[in-house]
């Protein structure tokens, strides 16, 4: 199982010796990545002990997978080296709900849920929506940088992040940012840590900033039966003074398309926006959403074992043209084809066949597309062959050696997910 | 400096991209901390990205330091020439170089002006959201250095929300593109970590913003209390009743008297008045308001004035903007602090500066983001009485290490620069001030880039390091620093 079972067992009993014995135990193949399979798990309680356990795996050649509620598992690259995951599942606490300054403070093996229950008994959430809140973790939401529904009104993850801490491989703990809504002191070390996907150092808590639950929300779909149109109307959308907080474009085929629209507030003006809606939506109609629209997205990655996930970026203008190309070479390729995108751009594509072989040529055929748009499509999930002959990531041109640059300050010994994220790194 | 090398600038970017004159240089020996002055060896104005290139690049191979400026308005000295060094303006590259509306996209060069994006963008209903007051003549790439705020960035976040790519010239002269006009690009977010860096990165040759739409209703509403401290508490009520504004300022008496002299702004005679801006559907807006009035009445207000027309809601707007430049009708100097705090601590963080104030024996004017918890400070005083200018940057310094044991930052949006660099260890530990250097130098590895910035005890004329001492709270394990 491990590909290096010689020379490790007095690793393992080194590391016992900063978690305890009972939190390091041996790992089964339902935590292999991409086919590769760790030694063993490791569970410290504290970000001390994280920094521990990274200075000593990082003296001694480990490669270390850090792993929170496991739900993306399968994104990025294989790694290089996986000798162990260390999970955050100890750290798991909301550590201080500073209501009146509407700021959290939480560890990094928090679940989304457990922080929107918290804050929630204050009238107050964190204005993030990613996949699986009550399996994904702070740590995991950040490393992956996910994004939801509710960015287009509150932002990235990365707008939400007062400040972090962070376990450095040399067993350093260090804090960036800090707790209030404003503060340029120093580097914005927050952001370069956010989508780093674990790959400089472990998260070990985050301080977030709130935002109030809105009094009423309601959710509004058209059903449209032609790309351009949808795209047009999506545009008027944008360009007008309606105050969304979710627009989206879900879509399984050419001519099956639905247009929703997230509205928040308070009851009164609800009405206001409807009646706004109605009026830029000329020719189409919107009505009260049946099922919950928002959860397109996660239903899109439902018994994806054998399917391909990608992520496209392309600018609002142009999803027109990504919509045409995605159902295009899908029906080339005899592939089905399901497209949840956001109003910013961001786009999630699923592709299904019963032929790896055809999927591997839709994607390919996608992404030239897509690259061709100016875009970047970053693969989630695919099939371990699909995997092994393309970089999830796509080209990332000139930035490449400063990346390098920068993964060697923080990373030399090459510790952390080896392999796993951008060209390689 | 050497007259070939002088030679061989010129022969890059022309008389007209080249200052010589000790008289024109002197014009950039500090930017808008005037406290501290050195006088550069060359000041370059390279017109397009291409000379850009090649100054830095020959910079590079002398191994001479540079210091990239915008404006110059930056309020703590971060375009503050060094001593050897030569400055690199943005100002001549001053393009709109394309504006995508359909995409809400602009992309500039790096001197365009941060008013001259929402004046390019307005006739199609649209503004750029940051808005450090000095908008008019500020620069896009000082605003990318500095990561600058605004009024309104308590609802509309701050300039690293808004940047979306970058073209940049690192210290060795090589061209690289961060971020991408999509989002999401992948990799590591060296945009966001671009942002901020204080121009100690590289500079930056084009820029790829995000614009958003106008919001359909603006109101403004002005509330005047009898003292700063219920001010504060009724922005803490109108925050806990769940409403979310795009603005809420604090102006104290002193600073009243200051820009209601300079702009006429026409505002209630007190001792402490609340601006508070929301914005949003007409509808929501109205209702809303309604609430804000008897709220901050509750708190204390004895005047609500609703700004009647956009022009008088401009002109609160003027004033509040022109509240620092004004002070200096009523003092001949002072110092501008920076300091944030939770919004909770505003009370009693404001009675503390009070008490310091008054043992100084020093005037402290009061304009800040009460919203943000992002004080303005303005220590007064008379550089011409001897020991003033000492106790007040004694006095500046103690409001600082109040907002950092009350959990906040020593800046907010004017950045560390010259000013504030000794105070870096006040905030951070040794680790995470090293693990910032790690971050400077696989950007700039040769330190040439405005070196001697932000981190403490580079500078042997300058010297007053402050050690960092764990607040007697954090002993005793009841709070943690962040």
């Amino acid at each position: 199982m491990n590909e290096r079972p010689d020379g490790l067992d007095r690793a393992w009993t080194d590391l016992e010796a900063i978690v305890g014995r009972e939190y390091v135990w041996p790992a089964s193949g339902s935590d292999a990545i991409d086919g590769l399979q760790p030694a063993r798990i490791i569970a410290p309680r504290t970000a001390q002990e994280i920094a521990q356990v990274l200075q000593y795996c990082s003296a001694n050649g480990l490669g270390v997978i850090p792993r929170g509620g496991g739900t993306k598992m399968g994104f990025g690259n294989r790694p290089q080296k996986a000798d162990l995951i260390l999970s955050t599942e100890r750290l798991d606490r909301v550590i201080e709900h500073a209501w009146g300054d509407m700021t959290v403070i939480v560890e990094a093996g928090c679940t989304i849920e457990n922080i929107q229950r918290t804050v929630g008994e204050h009238g107050q959430r964190l204005a993030a929506d990613p996949l699986w809140p009550e399996k994904s973790t702070v740590g995991g939401l950040l490393a992956t940088a996910e994004s939801g529904t509710l960015r287009i009104r509150y932002g990235a993850v990365r707008d939400l992040v007062l400040g972090v801490e962070v376990a450095l491989p040399d067993g350093s703990l260090i804090k960036a940012g800090g707790k209030v809504v404003k503060n340029v002191a120093g580097y914005d070390l927050t952001k370069l840590m956010i989508g780093s996907l674990g790959t400089l150092g472990v998260i070990t808590r985050a301080v977030f900033r709130l935002h109030p639950l809105p009094a009423a929300t309601a959710s509004y779909s058209a059903s449209l039966s032609s790309v351009d149109e949808s795209v047009k109307l999506l545009l008027a959308i944008l360009d007008s003074h309606l105050v969304y907080t979710g627009l989206q474009v879900r879509a399984d085929g050419p001519d099956h398309i639905f247009v929703d629209v997230l509205t928040e507030g308070i009851p009164e003006s609800l009405q206001d926006q409807y009646a706004k809606l109605s009026r830029i939506a000329v020719g189409h109609t919107f009505a009260e959403s049946v099922s919950d629209p928002w959860k397109a997205r996660q239903e899109l990655f439902a018994d994806a074992g054998a399917a391909v996930i990608c992520k496209c970026s392309v600018l609002p203008s142009q999803m027109g043209s990504l919509c045409e190309v995605v159902f295009r070479h899908a029906k080339s390729a005899k592939v089905a084809a399901t497209l949840v995108a956001q109003a910013t751009g961001v786009a999630e594509v699923r592709l299904d066949a019963a032929r790896p072989p055809s999927l591997a040529e839709a994607l390919k055929n996608l992404r030239a597309e897509v690259d061709r748009l100016d875009g970047t499509l970053v693969v989630r999930l695919c099939p371990a062959p699909i995997k092994e002959a393309l970089d999830v990531w796509g080209s990332v041109k000139d930035a490449v050696p400063l990346m390098e640059q920068i993964k060697g300050k923080f990373d030399p010994a090459r510790t952390l997910n080896p392999g796993r994220f951008v060209g390689a790194i | 400096m050497d007259s070939h090398l002088i030679s061989e600038f010129r022969s890059i970017v022309g008389d007209a991209g080249l200052v010589t004159a000790a008289e024109q240089l002197r014009t950039y020996e500090c930017d808008g901390l005037t406290l501290f002055r050195v006088v550069p060896e060359l000041v370059l104005l390279p017109a397009c990205g291409e000379e850009m290139q090649a100054v830095v690049k020959l910079c590079h191979r002398e191994r001479i330091p540079f210091v990239p400026r915008g404006s110059g308005t930056g309020l703590s000295g971060g375009a503050l020439p060094v001593k050897g060094g030569v400055v690199i303006g943005v100002s001549r590259m001053n393009r709109i170089l394309e504006i995508d509306v359909t995409n809400a996209r602009v992309v500039v060069e790096p001197g365009v002006t941060n008013s001259a994006i929402t004046a390019a963008v307005s006739a199609h209903g649209y503004f750029y959201a940051p808005d450090p007051s000095s908008q008019v003549v500020c620069t896009v790439a000082g605003n990318v250095a500095e990561n600058s705020g605004g009024a309104h960035c308590f609802k509309y976040g701050v300039t690293t929300t808004y940047i979306l790519g970058l073209e940049v010239v690192l210290s060795d002269g090589s061209l690289v593109h961060l971020g991408s006009k999509t989002m999401d690009f992948p990799g590591y977010d060296l945009v966001g970590s671009f942002v901020g860096s204080e121009g100690t990165f590289g500079i930056v040759t084009r820029i790829t913003l995000r614009i958003i739409k106008k919001p359909e209703c603006t109101q403004t509403l002005m509330a005047a209390f009898n003292s700063s401290s219920e001010a504060g508490g009724a922005v803490s009520s109108i925050i806990a009743s769940g409403m979310f504004p795009a603005a809420m300022e604090i102006m104290d008496r002193l600073a009243l008297e200051a820009a209601e002299a300079a702009v006429h702004a026409n505002y209630p005679n007190c001792q402490a008045l609340l601006l508070v801006e929301l914005d949003g559907s007409a509808r929501e807006v109205e209702l809303l308001m309604e609430k804000v009035g008897p709220i901050c009445t509750s708190c204390g207000a004895w005047e609500l004035r609703l700004a009647k027309s956009e022009a008088e809601r401009v002109a609160v707007w003027k004033g509040r903007k022109a509240a620092f430049a004004a002070v200096g009708r009523i003092s001949p100097n002072y110092l501008v602090q920076d300091g944030v705090i939770p919004r909770t601590a505003l009370p009693r963080v404001l009675g503390e500066i009070d008490r310091l104030s008054a043992e100084a024996g020093l005037r402290v004017a009061n304009v800040f983001h009460a919203g943000d918890g992002n004080l303005h400070p303005l220590v007064l005083y008379d550089r011409r009485i001897a020991g003033q200018e000492q106790r007040a940057m004694t006095l500046a310094e103690d409001i600082l290490r109040l907002c950092v044991e009350a959990g906040g930052s020593i800046t907010g949006e004017h950045g560390i620069g010259e000013e504030k660099k000794q105070f870096m260890p006040v905030m951070f530990s040794a680790a995470d001030l090293d693990a910032m250097q790690r971050l400077r130098s696989a950007f700039d590895p040769y330190e040439l880039c405005n070196p001697s910035k932000m981190f403490p005890g580079t500078d042997k004329d300058f010297q007053r390091p402050i050690a960092y001492q764990p607040h007697p709270i954090e002993k005793a394990g009841l709070a943690q620093r962040y």
